[in-house]
């Protein structure tokens, strides 16, 4: 496993740098749709010129689950929720930090927040709650 | 066009044997089927084989031939894959070749070991039929997905987990007298509310079990049928896939799966028949939720009201529709690979007469399967008929 996450992954690995400095965009075509990297080619309409644009600074969980059976990447890290959140052209699966798991719930607004695996120290696309 | 008859059928036990080879599995499948069949492995023009996990549970690829000279047979194979639906997917392109006139006997099915990986591993296994980059590196598992699911059913439809409970209940009820069951024992609604929860809302007695097991299917021609005189009164009459975005995220519905209901339209339309000609149903029922999601898809319930189907005993074995009389993935395993072509096995087996549970089908003549991949980005639904 460790040789493989020595390797870079394009697009995705840039993305992350992005979002940690709170520059996380999308991808989107001249029709509208939006998609998240790395992506040549827009899978709603087949458009090859997909531009970046900012994501909008927070989202809206859609659906949540709390995970007490991880993968063995994220053992140290359960119980712990997960969310699909939408932000506007694009929904994003992630884990909802800053919150005690129990507290999360359909309808919450949320800011992406790069995190780290506790088990394995690798980045993780984290949603901490906006305060209203 | 011809009908493609399903000649013989042989399962192993599902269930965990740790330290039985894949190759073993398979062989042993294949040779029930075979036996069943009356054919001669001679006569077998190509095999067509599901597995999903081979390279991390037995540090294996290129298992197609393997897994034709583990069955004695000497003909070109391929393997298949598309996570949960591997063997679906082998079906499908066999009930193809065969009513093209390409080939007239061919043997097909899958196998999965699992449990030899344990539950990190197999958990670890099944996260890599979803999306790598953007939901196995959030944490997401594979009950986890299947959960985010059932959270956004329940907001957008109502319904609880007492109500998913109900049909955990009635496939361990329906694998009572399947000995190839991976669990014939009964269980009760507070059983299921008070297990350990995995990913809530779903819970451990909410998700099928990890499994090793094998089917196989040997499928011929109606010409070869009649010509061999064989005892094949069961035929493939449909067939249909379904596609969709590969993360749950990217989905149009979080709560739906379209690409089980393309598979649906397509393989009725296929044999001839709408929703309401379907007498008995196998549909992938990997977590409870995944049986309401299958029988919305398949318009065998109201979007939104599948969810009640088996707590009003719609669905259960002495109910208008019966779904999942093997037991389901729920209780009768999901070695994952082996699934969808077990799922035809099970459903010939009904509707010829020879199932244990065929009694409570007795005058059905059409039934469906519906196997699923991964959070159904992939669904392969057969349709089966009694024709002769
Ligand atoms: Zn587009």
């Amino acid at each position: 496993m460790s040789d493989i996450d020595e390797v870079a992954d394009a697009g995705f690995d840039e993305w992350l740098d992005a979002a940690e400095t709170g520059d996380a965009y999308c991808l989107e075509c001249a029709n509208g749709h939006g998609s998240l990297p790395p992506r040549r080619v827009c899978p709603d309409c087949g458009a090859t010129n997909l531009e970046e644009i900012v994501l909008p600074e927070t989202g809206e969980i859609e659906t949540f689950t709390i995970t007490h059976v991880p993968t063995p990447a994220f053992e140290q890290d359960a119980p712990y929720a997960t969310a699909i959140a939408n932000f506007g052209l694009v929904r994003i699966t992630g884990q909802v930090v800053g919150v005690d798991p129990e507290a999360v719930e359909t309808g919450l607004e949320v800011a992406l927040e790069i995190t780290v695996s506790e088990t394995t120290g690798e980045r993780v696309i984290g949603f901490q709650p906006v305060s209203p | 066009m011809a009908n493609v008859r399903v000649a013989g059928t042989g399962l192993t036990a599902f269930g965990a044997s740790p330290e039985r080879t894949g190759r073993d599995l398979f062989a042993e499948a294949s040779i029930a089927a075979f036996e069943d069949s009356g054919v001669h492995r001679d006569d077998v023009e190509g095999v067509l084989y599901g597995n999903f996990m081979g390279e991390l549970a037995e540090h294996q690829g290129h298992q197609g031939p393997l897994m034709a000279e583990a069955a004695g047979v000497q003909a070109p194979a391929t393997r298949f894959e598309s996570a949960c639906a591997s063997s679906g997917a082998a079906v499908r392109e066999a009930v193809k070749r065969i009513r093209t006139g390409e080939d007239d006997v061919l043997l097909v099915g899958g196998t999965e070991r699992m449990t030899n990986l344990g539950t990190a591993g197999a958990t670890e296994a099944l996260a890599i039929a979803a999306d790598d980059l953007w939901e196995v590196r959030a944490g997401t598992t594979f009950p986890g997905a299947y959960a985010l699911m059932a959270q956004a059913y329940f907001d957008a439809f109502g319904g609880d987990r007492e109500e998913l409970a109900h049909i955990a209940v009635k496939n361990h009820d329906n694998a009572l007298p399947n000995e190839n069951a991976q669990y014939q024992r009964a269980i009760e609604v507070d059983d299921v509310l008070e297990a350990p929860p995995v990913s809530e809302p779903l819970g451990l007695y909410d998700a099928c079990p990890v499994s090793d097991g094998a089917s196989a299917l040997v499928l011929t021609s109606e010409d070869y049928a009649a010509e061999h005189d064989l005892e094949a009164p069961v035929a493939i009459t449909g067939t249909g896939q379904g596609g969709d975005r590969m993360a749950l995220h990217d989905r149009d519905h979080l709560a739906r799966s379209p690409a089980a209901r393309e598979a649906g339209e397509e393989a009725y339309a296929d044999a001839g028949i709408d929703a309401g000609d379907v007498e008995v149903a196998e549909v992938h029922d990997c977590f409870t939720i995944a049986e309401v999601l299958a029988l919305e898809a398949l318009d065998l319930e109201p979007i939104g009201e599948g969810i009640s189907a088996a707590r009003d005993g719609r669905t259960t074995a002495d109910g208008e529709l019966p779904v999942n009389l093997s037991g389901g993935l729920k209780a009768k395993g999901h070695p994952v690979g082996a699934t969808g072509a077990s799922q035809v096995a099970e459903m010939a087996m009904l509707l010829a007469g020879t199932h244990p549970n065929s009694d409570h089908v007795a005058d059905a003549t059409t039934g469906v399967t519906h196997n699923a991949g991964g959070t159904v980005a992939s669904a392969m639904v057969h349709v089966l008929e009694v024709v002769a």
